[in-house]
């Protein structure tokens, strides 16, 4: 009896797939295949397509920085590589150089990683490995939300809380406490390097540490399980996690990076915007991306316009080297052990 | 007192009266849960030292959860359990976890090295979480736990490969390298062959057949033949409940259950 009714179905399926390799047989007729060639009409489609929004996204990078260079060729003639090794930024005189730009550029955002990244990876660790779940819902949540407030708020938040906090108590108070130390120099203005360190860090640490649980909680629990079955404590299981996940939360931390060294609003708003180079933390800075922001609209001649879209490639160009590292940096850590069978 | 509290359960069952030699883990009562989900049910039990016994059971039926609740890898899953599994005379509960696990090794069903550390660190790994540095015994405790393990020959040239460089079959006798690097008295294996193919399987009974003069085994298999072949003592789980504990010998020519019957020739599960 049942076996008689198992072979009715196994018939019926025979015939099911049957038909569905006929129909796929006539679809092959149609002309597109023609020009695609190959028998699977909708493999052969997909793959064409998705290769082609590939190469659309490399040739949209390679225009703008064509357009970019293009648009900035006088400033390049006039001042060739002095552009960006040169420290004065005198519209007035028209002499643009940008490295104090350069340097505020890549030291706040340095600076703001190093307070956002063990925080970041903390509340990661915090919220993946050891928070009840009751808790970890909530929390995750929260340091989301901060990755969605507008910028400009986060900067008038700097300029009425942060900026008077830093003035008032923590700059007289590092400037007390190592009065010989390079780093504290100069009037305590509030508005500085410091200041705009200590915005970015709040702005990627939602990036971050969000990021950093996600990539922390897609490690496979047999690992864990392995950890905790040697008798590791809690803390050297997330040792042995944290190895594990290292590529992953690099990335993490260089797209904390790409968003710091793009930020403009909130890092304009607290810097200072004055283009010079100080060791000095208290002292006022400036970025490319705020600078550009700010003189645009200025911008007279065809030499500053020039200089200021000159200015821009500069941020292209890093920002597209940082991430090229980043990428090779990710691939050498992963490269070791991924060629595993299992 | 606990003896009286253990006749009062019901499904206590009568087990055939056994000599089981030193017992080293007397599992009284014990009953697991996941949220309010009871999935062990009041299972007394005494597990022989330097024997191995063989727990058998259709799929679901609460063997993994059993063999965690004994080194308390069942918190780690954020089960709960009640009644008392005794070793050595103390209470698991009231061992630190830690210090426990390091008594009670386990493997795992799917092999898992750690992929960054290399085959030697992998093997030391648990030595290394003790604080234990000493570079030169440490070479020595691994070539000699990879020869315990049967892997030393496949591996000696690749040390310092990834843990994860290896086949399956080797990666499973790397883990179990591991757990008995760290010298423990018991350990636990939750289907420790069922993804190795004949040949690495074979390995893996030998291997066992030579770790029992050593430690205690607890092994999960759903391989009837294996727990045949492997083990002196068999447990059949059904439901959660243990159903018949009984020398394997015994278990597989004469049953004493009718359930057990069924399952060890096929008839269900
Ligand atoms: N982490 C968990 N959370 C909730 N329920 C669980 C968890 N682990 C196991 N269970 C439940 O406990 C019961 C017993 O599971 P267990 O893994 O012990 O079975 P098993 O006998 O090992 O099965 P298998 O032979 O398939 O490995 C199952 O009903 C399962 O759904
Ligand atoms: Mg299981």
């Amino acid at each position: 009896m049942e076996i008689v009714k198992e072979s009715d179905t196994h018939k019926k399926l025979q015939d099911y797939f049957r038909k569905s390799r006929e129909k796929a047989g006539a679809s092959r007729k149609t002309f597109l295949t023609k020009i695609l060639g190959n028998n699977n009409l909708g493999d052969i489609f997909f793959e064409r397509l998705t290769l082609l929004f590939a190469v659309l996204v490399f040739l949209l990078i390679i225009f703008m920085g064509w357009e970019m260079y293009s648009h900035s060729i006088l400033s390049i003639r006039k001042f060739g590589w002095g552009f960006i090794t040169s420290t004065t930024w005198d519209p007035y005189s028209q002499v643009f150089g940008a490295l104090p730009m350069i340097y505020g550029t890549l030291v706040s955002s340095f600076l703001g990683l190093i307070i956002a990244v063990p925080l970041g990876i903390g509340v990661a660790i915090f919220l993946a490995e050891l928070a009840p779940s009751w808790l970890e819902k909530p929390l995750s949540f929260l340091t989301e939300l901060l990755a969605g407030i507008p910028s400009v708020i986060y900067g008038l938040w700097g300029i009425f809380v942060l900026v008077p906090w830093l003035r008032d108590t923590v700059e007289p108070f590092l400037q007390n406490e190592f009065p010989n130390s390079f780093l504290f120099q100069g009037a305590p203005y509030g508005f500085g390097m410091l200041a705009a360190a200590i915005i970015l860090s709040i702005m990627v640490l939602p990036i971050i540490s969000s990021i950093s649980r996600d990539i922390l909680k897609s490690v496979p629990n047999s690992q864990r399980e392995a950890a905790y079955a040697l008798g590791a404590t809690k803390w050297e299981v997330t040792k042995i996690i944290l190895s594990y996940a290292k590529s992953g939360l690099l990335g993490a931390v260089i797209l904390g990076l790409g968003r710091a060294i793009g930020e403009t609003m909130a890092v304009t708003m607290v810097i200072g915007n004055r283009p010079q180079i100080s060791t000095s933390l208290l002292d006022p800075g400036y970025t490319m991306a705020s600078l550009i922001a700010n003189e645009f609209t200025e911008a007279a001649s065809e030499l500053y316009l020039n200089s200021l879209i000159e200015l821009a490639l500069v941020l292209f160009v890093i920002t597209i080297i940082i991430n090229i590292f980043a990428r090779l940096l990710v691939w050498s850590t992963e490269r070791k052990w991924k060629l595993s069978p299992i | 007192m606990e003896i009286i509290e253990q006749v009062k359960t019901e499904s206590v069952p009568k087990n055939i009266p056994m000599d089981l030699g030193h017992v080293k883990i007397s599992v009284q009562d014990l009953s697991a849960f996941f949220g309010k989900t009871k999935v062990i049910k009041n299972v007394s039990i005494d597990i022989p030292e330097k024997k191995v016994l063989a727990i058998i059971g259709p799929s679901g039926c609460g063997k993994s959860t059993f063999l965690r609740s004994i080194n308390r890898m069942h918190e780690v899953a954020r089960g709960t359990i009640t009644g008392k599994i005794i070793i050595d005379d103390e209470d698991v509960m009231k061992i630190d976890p830690v210090y426990l696990r390091r008594k009670i090794g386990m493997v795992f069903q799917k092999p898992n090295p750690f992929p960054t550390m290399s085959v030697f660190n992998n093997v030391v790994a648990g030595l290394k979480l003790n604080g234990f540095r000493n570079r030169k015994a440490l070479k020595e405790i691994v070539e000699k736990t990879l020869k315990q393990a049967a892997l030393w020959d496949e591996v000696k040239d690749m040390l310092n490969k990834s843990g994860a460089a290896l086949s399956g079959g080797q990666q499973q006798r790397l883990c179990i390298a591991r757990t008995i690097a760290v010298n423990p008295e018991v350990i636990l294996m939750d289907e420790p062959a069922s993804a190795l193919d004949p040949i690495s399987t074979a390995k893996i009974e030998e291997l066992i057949f030579e770790l029992k003069k050593d430690y205690t085994i607890v092994i999960v298999t759903h391989n009837m033949q294996q727990a045949a072949r492997v083990s002196d003592y068999t447990a059949f789980f059904y439901m959660g409940e243990l159903v018949e504990f009984n020398d394997t010998k015994k278990m597989f020519t004469a049953p004493s259950k009718k359930q057990t019957e069924d399952y060890i020739t096929g008839r269900f599960g």
